[in-house]
């Protein structure tokens, strides 16, 4: 996502129109700019471009000084790869089905926060509890305290004795990726609604429009948007899923539960192919900017919307 | 007094919701005051002699150092952060640079590359300063992993600067620095410390560049949950100990900063 800069909306207006002032003027707004500017590129694009390089050569650390060219050697191998196809697999199912659970219950529990009642401020702190526990530490408080098979909470409440994350190794990365994003989903979806105009409500419902009309008429088309960037922004956040794989299952049982992340730093530091490796990544990234593209026209759809209020 | 009712019906739905919702994070800190032959029962302990054995084990264990690093690494990197979006962000809102949306949609599209892209060169040069495990390699990342989502964020803020006020100061022959100091900065204050707060949350939970690039010296608090991994929870409530000394920073920050939060974690495209 760093060698193209996808172009905003044409539509979306400068907030203030840029006046044609000499170079002198042009400078004097640009300085307080470069230093961000600079440092991004510094630390961003330019590793991003030494990895395409690195892309196009073979090079495994254990065998040091030896690095020939080979050109898209390791873009053959990596497609071709089964591993590889079953982590792209798997980083689709695991951002795809945790995204869309978070974004069902986060509704859900928007829906219920846009009420008044009593303790709501409170109620809304604890929804979003979650989504500040520190990933790793949820991670492990899932697979040791709750899934576990012995004495975790699940069995303990519902009985049984299943091992949770070696039989539903899927399921458990995506639930607790699901306890971990809600809140987020959660907090966009309450803004859209606390965004919607009470008069017009008020007016449809003195209309005679009931409860379930209103949602499905007026609520769902004005939330449309936010369902849209809360679903690109989860999931540019978790394609990137490392924390929870990493502690919960370590990709497995198996290959079940390694995504794109996951295998990309087994082989960098188990197997320590690096060309593989920056192969893999460069392969990402032009997935990502697929994805990205879209995020961004939602981004600039809601600039937009925000300037017409 | 029918709605008065219905509200009051849905208030108690959302909070048996709530309550269920957030029950893992409070049986973490349930567990990390039980002994652990009291943790790993089945069924579960409800009722137990609280004891802060757990805590002290954890304090005994050296996880202060931790504490200080992910402190260190998340205080520098969040101030560089403002030092640095903040001018950015003036020039892409107040006083906008020719192309400003370009180079907006720049800072977003590098939030946007997947960490591993581009990791294995910040890596190999690391390695090669002999900057590995060193705290400050931490807060460049963590300063270049923030900086986008600031930017975006304070520019939000300053677009809230009402422009007649801006303009009425310079008729009055308000210098740039003084409007800044007198109008700028009172207005947007609040948002500079919701933007900081979150990219302090972003760098203190941060995981794979700290477990790739810290180890010993300069480990963050991440890591020291690590040794957990494997234990097969023959530790659980010196894990949850552990977990909630970790966790409390940010869910603290978190709670305070819990009305700008959506604004930050959506870049600032949503109120």
């Amino acid at each position: 996502m760093t060698v193209t800069v996808a172009r905003p909306d044409r539509r979306t207006q400068p907030p203030v129109r840029p006046t044609k002032g000499g170079a002198k003027d042009r400078w004097v707004r640009r300085a307080p700019l470069l230093p961000a500017l600079i440092f991004a590129i510094v630390i961003t694009q330019i590793p991003f471009l030494y990895t395409i390089y690195l892309s196009t050569t073979s090079w495994n650390a254990l065998r040091p000084g030896d690095r020939p060219f080979v050109g898209f050697d390791n873009y053959v191998t990596v497609l071709s790869d089964s591993r590889l196809r079953s982590a792209l697999v798997n980083t689709v199912v695991l951002t795809a089905g945790a995204v869309i659970f978070s974004l069902i219950l986060g509704l859900v529990f928007a829906l219920l926060l846009d009420r008044k009642f009593l303790g709501r401020g409170i109620v809304r702190t604890l929804l979003i509890t979650p989504f500040l526990v520190m990933p790793i530490a949820a991670a492990l408080l899932w697979k040791h305290a709750l899934f576990n098979p012995t004495y975790g909470l699940i069995n303990g409440i519902f009985g049984g004795s299943t091992d949770w994350v070696s039989s539903y190794p899927k399921a458990a990365v995506i639930t607790t990726l699901v306890w971990q994003w809600t809140p987020f989903m959660m907090l966009i979806l309450l803004a859209g609604l606390q965004s919607q105009s009470h008069e017009v409500l008020e007016a449809a419902r003195v209309d005679g429009a009931n409860a379930w009309q209103i949602f499905r008429r007026m609520t769902i088309p004005h939330l449309r948007q936010y369902l849209e960037l809360g679903a690109l922004l989860g999931s540019i956040y978790l394609v990137n899923t490392f924390d929870a794989i990493f502690s919960i299952t370590q990709g497995g049982p198996g290959t079940a539960t390694t995504n794109l992340p996951y295998e990309i730093y087994l082989t960098m530091f188990r197997k320590f192919e690096y060309g593989e490796a920056s192969a893999a990544g460069v392969i990402v990234v032009i997935l990502t900017i697929i994805v990205a593209t879209f995020a961004l026209r939602v981004i600039s759809s809601l600039f937009k919307m925000e300037e017409n209020r | 007094m029918r709605a008065r009712l219905h509200d009051s019906i849905w208030g108690v739905v959302a909070w048996i919701a709530g309550i269920i919702f957030v029950f893992p994070v409070i049986w973490m800190v349930l567990t990390s005051f039980k002994q652990e032959n009291v943790a790993a029962t089945n069924p579960p302990s409800w009722f137990f002699a609280p004891t802060l054995a757990q805590y002290t084990q954890v304090f005994d264990r050296n996880i202060t150092p931790f504490l200080l690093n992910s402190l260190m690494a998340s205080i520098f990197s969040t101030i560089l952060v403002v030092l640095l979006a903040t001018p950015a962000a003036y020039a892409l809102s107040l006083r906008p640079v020719a192309k400003w949306s370009d180079a907006l949609f720049f800072f977003i599209s590098t939030k946007m590359m997947p960490v591993v892209a581009a990791f294995l060169p910040v890596y190999l040069l690391v390695k090669h300063l002999g900057m590995l495990d060193n705290i400050w390699t931490m807060v460049i990342l963590y300063t270049s992993m923030n900086l986008p989502l600031a930017v975006w964020m304070m520019r939000s803020f300053l677009l809230e600067v009402p422009r007649e006020v801006l303009e009425a100061g310079e008729v009055d022959g308000a210098g740039l620095l003084t409007s800044i100091r007198k109008i700028v900065l009172p207005i947007v204050s609040p948002g500079l410390a919701a933007t900081a707060l979150i990219c302090f949350i972003f760098a203190w939970n941060e995981f794979f560049l700290a477990v790739n690039l810290t180890a010993t010296n300069s480990g963050t608090s991440p890591i020291f949950l690590v040794g957990f991994i494997s234990s097969e929870g023959a530790f659980l409530a010196r894990l949850c100990a552990a977990a909630t000394i970790v966790s409390l920073p940010v869910l603290i920050a978190g709670w305070v900063a819990q009305n700008k939060l959506v604004r930050g974690l959506s870049m600032g495209a949503v109120k």
